[in-house]
């Protein structure tokens, strides 16, 4: 089990209740599209999952360690176990393809050696090798999303969390970004993507949690898309 | 982790910023400078009013005239009870051949005799007498006034009162200006420090969920800080040094009456201070901001 959440209710201080009594388990391994209209708390989820937010009742635990009563300086530790990518990429505009994947090395204290052998690795894998020292205002949105996938692999998390990965791109790209995220899924991180495109789940045969107002409304381990 | 593997990557992204922001590290830098500048004038003045007053208090003292019917023997009774009373550092009896001498000596080379003039010495023996401390003058003069044979004590009487309240204020005004100064040499360092920040902020977001350690994140902006602090302050000591020396060689030749402190031992110490206070203030002014914005 890698993720577990129980009975877990979040309350925002200006009073706005995100989630309500929400229990879910996430095997090791999956793949789980988490949908559900905006405002349904699928971000407030994700929040949790990494400790950006506290839960205001429940349990939360990641890779068997609580997350609630986690000290603060226990939160980086839970947050290299976890890759996250970004809806609008959070790219750094002054540094390369490269440097990109670098920094989340360098940041969490990899050594210099590792780091040079695993971001030509991991470019490779998400299909830019040739770009490297490309500027993300050089890219398409879509190789710009592959950037922010390898920088979310590039510290072999055990977890995947996508936030609308393909909220800002086409539907082509899309799909190029979710046959990516398979891809990273078959070689064993477990993935959990947030995303309301209908058109990306319908087929894909995957465990589909939908949210809505704050509950979970259905949980289908068979991939049905519910209207 | 907070290994020494990570300082060239810290040092290399604090240079980053500096001259990313070029222009505002200038100007923290500058006013840094000015700061520690006005600090140094101000403690270079602190300590030099109370060089000053030290001396002026050290010279105070009082004279005490005897009562013109006393003998010799009276007179060196008189000298002893004196030196027993509690604070008093050193009695000197002057007689009145002596006090004559130096009367007339002030009119050294003019044609004039006093005692002949007078045709007596009209001067009365007397005792200079030096307090140990001079806040106790008044007190001591009091009891002297009260011995028998004692006519008179003369010491000044009012302004020894209102020199010290003079001197108490200079140190109150001082340490006050001082604490303003450093206070705001705080803030600007932790505007510059914030807006430094502020520019990187979505890449601190990043690295905190990428799950870079708080120290990770800090240790540049603490180099930044103590960068901009020991820069300016350096800076500030500089002018300060070629400022204060020039002073004083013209303050020693064209108003050689006012002293000046001079001991080179105590102005490195006060010069390593400044610059200590500088860093100091970078590294406070880096604390004060980095705090709110690590809390992701």
């Amino acid at each position: 089990m890698l993720v577990q959440f129980y009975n877990v209710s979040k309350v925002y201080n200006n009073g706005v209740k995100a989630l309500n009594d929400i229990s879910l388990k996430v095997n090791r391994g999956e793949f789980i599209f988490l949908m559900g209209s905006s405002g349904a708390g699928k971000s407030t989820l994700v929040k949790l999952m990494i400790r950006e937010e506290l839960p205001t009742r429940g349990q939360i635990f990641v890779a068997s360690r609580s997350v609630v009563r986690m000290k603060r300086n226990e939160v980086p530790t839970l947050r290299r176990n976890i890759g996250i990518v970004f809806q609008d990429f959070k790219l750094l505009e002054n540094k390369t393809v490269a440097e990109n994947v670098a920094f989340a090395m360098k940041v969490v204290g990899a050594d210099a050696a590792e780091i040079r052998t695993r971001v030509p690795e991991v470019i490779q894998m998400v299909g830019l090798k040739g770009r490297e020292d490309s500027f993300p205002g050089q890219l398409s949105g879509g190789e710009q999303q592959r950037v922010g996938i390898a920088r979310a692999i590039a510290n072999r998390p055990l977890l995947l969390i996508a936030d609308e990965p393909t909220g800002n791109l086409d539907l082509d790209t899309s799909l190029e970004i979710m046959d990516l995220l398979y891809d990273i899924n078959r070689k064993g991180t477990t993935v959990i993507m947030a995303t309301h495109a209908r058109e990306l789940v319908r087929n894909a045969h995957k465990r589909i949690i939908y949210l809505d107002s704050g509950k979970i409304s259905s949980d289908n381990s068979n991939g049905e898309v519910f209207s | 982790m907070s290994s020494f593997k990570n300082f060239g990557y810290f040092f290399g992204e604090t240079f980053k910023s500096l001259r990313r922001n070029r222009l505002l590290s200038i100007a923290t830098v500058t006013t840094v400078s000015i700061c520690i500048l006005i600090l140094g004038v101000a403690v270079l003045m602190t300590i030099n009013a109370g060089h000053f007053i030290n001396r002026l208090e050290s010279d105070i003292e009082m004279m005490v005239f005897v009562d013109n019917s006393l003998n010799r023997s009276q007179i060196s009774d008189l000298e002893r009870e004196i030196k027993d009373l509690d604070g008093v550092k050193s009695v000197t009896f002057i007689s009145k051949e002596q006090a004559l001498k130096r009367l007339q000596d002030k009119f050294a080379g003019q044609e004039y005799n006093l005692k002949n003039t007078v045709g007596k010495n009209p001067l009365p023996d007397s005792f200079e007498v030096k307090a140990e401390n001079p806040q106790n003058v008044t007190a001591i003069a009091a009891k002297i006034q009260k011995m028998n044979g004692v006519e008179k004590v003369n010491y000044g009487q009012g302004i020894i009162e209102r020199l010290l309240k003079v001197t108490q204020w200079v140190r109150i005004i001082s340490v006050t200006l001082i604490v303003f100064l450093a206070l705001g040499a705080v803030f600007l360092i932790a505007t510059t420090i914030r807006l430094a920040i502020f520019s990187r902020r979505k890449e601190i977001y990043l690295m905190k969920l990428i799950g870079a350690t708080d120290w990770f994140i800090r240790w540049p902006f603490f180099i930044e800080g103590i960068i901009l602090g020991s820069l300016g302050s350096l800076i500030a000591i500089l002018f300060l040094a070629l400022g204060y020396s020039s002073l004083l060689n013209n303050i020693q030749t064209a108003m050689f009456f006012i002293p000046m402190v001079t001991n080179p031992g105590l102005l490195t110490k006060i010069y390593v201070a400044l610059f200590a206070s500088g860093a100091l203030l970078g590294v406070l002014g880096t604390y004060i901001s980095l705090n709110r914005f690590l809390d992701v």
